[in-house]
């Protein structure tokens, strides 16, 4: 009755490759196809070592196109070591991670996308830490900080694998170039923009969507770790996320605010879309569409929009759509908030190994990277690879010494928070609870230890 | 199709283990000693079952009631998880919303399924009026919810509307509505989806208990002079009395457990969360299995009255027999 | 009613009988509770239970543009159709793919053990329950009735590590990802009520049919399979449907013992995906729907009558 697992892995790929071109034209961006599928060089895998029939299951979110991208990635690396990477990606992922931890049933490697639960798997005792080589490859090509998302009190598990840059702004260059609306510089300067653009009434200034299933806000909770990370600075982020001040400190409240003062104004939303409390009802995929038909000027969203653009949309600078970053209190700021995945291993093998060393080296970034919509913040990663302007500009932004990166808050918290109070608090807020009714409440499910 | 004939091997393999297993119990069964030969035969037919069921069902119940004890890093707790249930607002809305689903969904699905059987009894075409009112139970609560979610699809006021109930209030003059986002009149909304779902098997059950009333006492009411009215409560309702109790038990118990729907329609938010989908949010999504046990204990104390009642009918019948 | 020749004149079958109203058993006067206000209601209510699903087929065989520009009753106006959503959902592979033809696979090899292995568990110990003699038989039969209550909820992961730990050696009896845990643990959920109607039935069957077994020499085995099981068939097949759509609309389960696998995940699963992740993509999300309700219907259609009279010498009696 075991048949039909370990096959899996073999099929696929060969129609993967196949795959791959007409799936590309799908994605929308201008990726060239690639195609070395037949005979890999297997020079830059050697030191991998060989291994034969073993296998790797490697359990993730990433589902849908990404997946097929990010299988491909490691296509090479599967030919040359003989290691069989067996994937599933999950929509249930968070849930069934930790169902199947649990009951003893893990997969060797999970790729997880919220460093708060993976402390909680480390704490736990599932995770195994990770491999000497693994630590040596993330010293030499990420950032302390993000070494840091990985390390659990005091000892190293996971390396990052890709990444994304939240708070990114998307707008039609060629509508405000029109109508005659400058890229704001401040905080300041984007509110008075929005005011502008709301009282010459061709189209509202923002659109957004929070719908996501049973995750249905955390598109939200994006927009408050933005506005606070901008407005109080990354001392006092770090303490929110901590809990070392409280959820609903003043500061994490004026925030909510801030951004209340865009997303519960009828005036300023929700462009081609409805009310301020279609918000909630519009799935995330599709609240920034509005920008593209004109019926809406601005969509605050991280650099994964990218995908949701309708088939053949041009993001450039001079294109279709294109994005600043949500601009801080002062003109030139540079703190950014972003996400990424953490490679984790539950078990201990040779090939296990081998595949983390992988994951974390820079081969493994440029392959993925180079077949478009997708950044990493490895410093080996050649920003030519990238495949848009934007992804280009992000990754020079993560490998930049000057930015100030702030993992998304709400993958921090405790799951309690932030895979569930948070998301449901921002829901109530958008459909009309109060800011202060909001935050006592999430402050209230904060679990006591 | 390689894919699918090794499935079927697999499918065909797992009976053919079973079979045998069977075939073992019930060759032991017939060679045991003469003597001994009636146990063997009650221990052997009733051990499948017994197994199963005690790791299946009676062990985890027993593991839930010690972890509602305990909280998320497994450290006895006392009890917090319950102090936290009946003191966070969301979760006391979460208990009022199931109370909301476990008094109106049996009420109403057994009280329109009974009108209904009553309604079309020897009606022309009454087999296709039954089936399309029964249809809605062949059909998973996940179809269920992307069917109504599909009625209750809001547009804004300035576009065409593609969600049925909103077209109807546009029609009528009305402003297109958030079906899903309104509290607390959302809970309604799911509600009537599980009385659609549940109405078919409630209609069913009553349509053929209702035929199965001798008609000498149809007959003799009638000829007493008894009206429609008269005849449906002092004849209908207590002849069907057995079929009555049935068909609410199962439909509460249904309920209580009620999980697929709010999931995919509101996953929980605007306040339309019931005890079921709490249970599994707090237990696998927010890493609380604490209070996923704890809300998992209340479910079992709810259901508690129903299952006792029916087991004391139950042993009432046995003793008549 | 020919299908079912063997079944005794149990009290069932009389019933079976009358429910099928073209049989004029007795010709009875037309005493209806209906009246003109009656009949109205039934077609109101008939309407409101049909027209959701019918929007949504209508749906699903229209284009992608014409499901978002306007809604499903405009379709006499454009009378477009196409069955692309349907070969899109159907027929494409790949991860980005949603790939239904695989998961429909799936959730028929899931649901064919599940529906059988309970039925025959629960038919030998409701013949016990109903034939046998042994004391404390009443109190068991009310425990595991009683059952039911516990929430599936709360057995999933217990169950699921003990299907893990279950070892011989290193081998691993019931590995994860595969059917046998689905299987095992759809047939364990689906025992306590399975139990109870199938023993209100067994136990309608006449004591002398058993008693003049008895007198021949025939032993419980022989006595369960070649008489028990014969007469019982209207309550079996009654629950094997019961079962089977339980099984196949099951999602909670699926989702914990199938470990989301494309390899064994049903087809629930993964349309329960597709609501989270394409929540506004109708044109798949409908013929999505439709694909995973074609085979309960079909059975339901093509079985209801079984359904009905089983259920209901299970039913009458509690």
């Amino acid at each position: 009755m075991h048949i039909a697992r370990s096959r899996k892995a073999i099929l696929p790929l060969a129609a993967l490759s196949a795959m791959a071109l007409t799936l590309s034209a799908c994605g929308g961006s201008t990726e060239e196809p690639s195609g070395s599928e037949a005979a890999a060089d297997c020079s830059a895998y050697e030191s991998y070592g060989t291994f034969d029939g073993a296998e790797v299951s490697v359990y993730s979110t990433i589902t849908d196109t990404e997946q097929d991208k990010l299988e491909q990635s490691w296509v090479d690396f599967e030919q040359c070591t003989g290691i069989d990477v067996v994937y599933e990606g999950s929509n249930e992922f968070e849930t069934q991670l930790q169902v199947r931890a649990q009951a003893g049933n893990p997969p060797d490697v999970a790729i997880i996308p919220q460093p708060g639960l993976l402390a909680a798997q480390a704490r736990a005792g599932n995770l195994k830490p990770a491999p000497q080589e693994v630590s040596d490859l993330v010293d030499k090509n990420w950032s302390a900080d993000w070494k840091a998302y990985g390390t659990i009190d005091g000892t190293f598990y996971a390396a990052p694998m890709l990444a994304s840059v939240k708070g990114y702004i998307w707008y039609q260059p060629s509508t405000f170039k029109d109508k005659g609306w400058e890229v704001p510089q401040t905080w300041d300067e984007m509110t008075a923009l929005t005011k502008t653009i709301a009282d010459e009434g061709t189209m509202k200034p923002w659109c957004a969507g929070f719908e996501s299933g049973d995750a249905t806000g955390w598109a939200g909770t994006d927009w408050i770790e933005d506005a606070l990370l901008r407005q109080a600075g990354p001392d006092v982020y770090d303490q929110w996320v901590n809990h070392d001040i409280p959820f609903n400190d003043p500061k994490v409240a004026d925030a909510f605010d801030a951004v209340g003062d865009i997303l519960k104004t009828e005036d300023y939303v929700n462009g081609g879309i409805g009310d301020v409390r279609s918000i909630i009802s519009t799935s995330v995929d599709d609240g920034g569409l509005p920008v593209i038909d004109g019926s809406c000027a601005m969509h605050h969203q991280a650099t994964f929009q990218a995908a949701n653009w309708p088939e053949g949309t041009n993001v450039a600078e001079d294109g279709d759509v294109w994005a600043f970053i949500t601009p801080g209190q002062e003109a030139g700021a540079s703190a950014i908030t972003g996400g990424g995945e953490f490679v984790a291993a539950y078990t201990e093998s040779e090939e296990v190994s081998a595949y983390l060393q992988f994951m974390a080296s820079p081969e493994f970034a440029n392959k993925r990277v180079e077949q478009g919509a997708a950044i990493s913040a490895n410093k080996g990663l050649d920003p030519a690879l990238a495949t848009s302007d934007l992804d280009r500009q992000s990754i020079e932004l993560l490998q930049s010494e000057d930015t100030t990166f702030r993992f998304d808050g709400s993958d921090l918290m405790p799951g309690a928070v932030g895979a569930n109070s948070f998301w449901s608090g921002v829901v109530e807020w958008i459909n009309g609870k109060s800011t202060k009714e909001v935050v006592d409440s999430i402050e209230a499910s904060w679990p006591s230890d | 199709m390689e894919d699918v004939g090794e499935k079927l091997v697999q499918v065909v393999i797992a009976l053919a283990i079973f079979a045998a297993i069977i075939a073992l119990i019930m060759l032991l069964v017939d060679r045991a000693p003469k003597t001994f030969r009636d146990k063997a035969t009650i221990i052997g037919f009733l051990a499948p079952a017994v197994v199963l069921l005690a790791i299946g069902l009676i062990w985890p119940a027993i593991q839930t009631t010690y972890l509602a004890f305990t909280d998320r890093n497994g450290s006895p707790n006392g009890m917090d998880n319950f102090v936290w249930m009946f003191t966070q607002p969301e979760a006391l809305v979460t208990l009022r919303n199931t109370l909301l689903w476990v008094v109106l969904v049996p009420l109403m699905s057994t009280g329109i399924g009974l009108a209904y059987a009553v309604f079309i009894d020897r009606a022309r075409g009454e087999k296709a009026l039954k089936a399309l009112v029964f249809m809605p139970m062949a059909i998973s609560m996940v179809g269920a919810g992307v069917i109504w979610k599909f009625m209750y699809t809001y547009r804004g006021a300035e576009r065409e509307q593609i969600g049925l109930l909103n077209q109807i209030l546009v029609w009528f003059g009305g402003e297109p509505k958030q079906f899903l986002l309104d509290a607390p009149e959302n809970t309604f909304f799911l509600i009537a989806v599980m009385v659609w779902i549940q109405t078919g098997f409630a209609m069913v059950i009553l349509s053929a208990a209702i035929k199965g009333i001798p008609t000498e006492i149809v007959e003799a009411a009638r000829l007493d002079g008894a009206n429609g009215r008269q005849q449906f409560f002092s004849i209908t309702v207590p002849s069907i009395r057995g079929a009555l109790i049935v068909v609410v038990t199962t439909i509460t118990i249904g309920t209580l457990k009620v999980f697929d729907i709010v999931r995919t329609m509101t996953a929980g938010n605007f306040e339309t969360s019931v005890v079921a989908n709490e249970m599994y949010t707090q237990a696998f999504r927010a890493s609380e299995p604490g209070r996923g046990a704890a809300l998992a204990l209340i479910l079992f104390l709810m259901v508690l009255p129903i299952v006792l009642y029916n087991a004391r009918q139950l042993k009432k019948q046995r003793e008549i027999r | 009613m020919s299908t079912t020749p063997a079944i005794p004149a149990a009290p069932e079958a009389v019933l079976a009988k009358a429910a099928e109203p073209q049989i004029p058993i007795a010709r009875r006067v037309k005493q209806r509770l209906t009246s003109r206000g009656a009949t109205a209601a039934a077609i109101i209510i008939a309407v409101i239970w049909t027209v959701p699903t019918f929007g949504l087929f209508i749906s699903s065989l229209r284009p992608e543009d014409n499901i978002q520009a306007n809604g499903w009753w405009n379709v006499l106006g454009d009378l477009e159709f196409t069955t692309k959503n349907y070969t899109d959902v159907l027929a494409s592979a790949g991860g980005s793919a949603s790939n239904l033809g695989q998961y429909f696979i799936n959730s028929l090899a899931i649901v064919i053990p599940a529906t059988i292995i309970p039925l025959v568990i629960a038919s030998m110990a409701a013949y016990i329950f109903a034939w046998g003699r042994f004391r404390g038989k009443d109190t068991l039969f009310i425990f595991i009735f009683a059952l039911q209550i516990v929430p599936l909820q709360m057995a999933l992961i217990p169950l699921l590590s003990l299907f893990i730990n279950l070892k011989i050696g290193e081998f691993q009896l019931l590995p994860s990802g595969t059917y046998a845990q689905l299987w095992i643990a759809h047939s364990i959920f689906a025992l306590p009520l399975a139990i109870f109607l199938l023993h209100n039935f067994i136990s309608e069957i006449p004591g002398e049919v058993i008693e003049a077994a008895r007198v021949d020499g025939a032993g419980h085995a022989t006595i369960f399979w070649r008489i028990v099981l014969p007469l019982s068939v209207p309550a079996i097949a009654a629950f094997g449907i019961f079962q089977f759509l339980w099984v196949w609309n099951d999602l909670l389960v699926a989702l914990v013992f199938s470990g989301g696998t494309a390899d064994v995940a049903p087809i629930t699963q993964r349309l329960a995906e597709l609501t989270g992740t394409r929540g506004d993509e109708w044109h798949r999300l409908t013929a999505g729907a439709f694909v995973s309700m074609i085979v309960p219907l079909a059975v339901f259609f093509g079985l209801q009558r079984y359904f009905v009279r089983g259920l209901m010498a299970g039913g009458l009696k509690g």
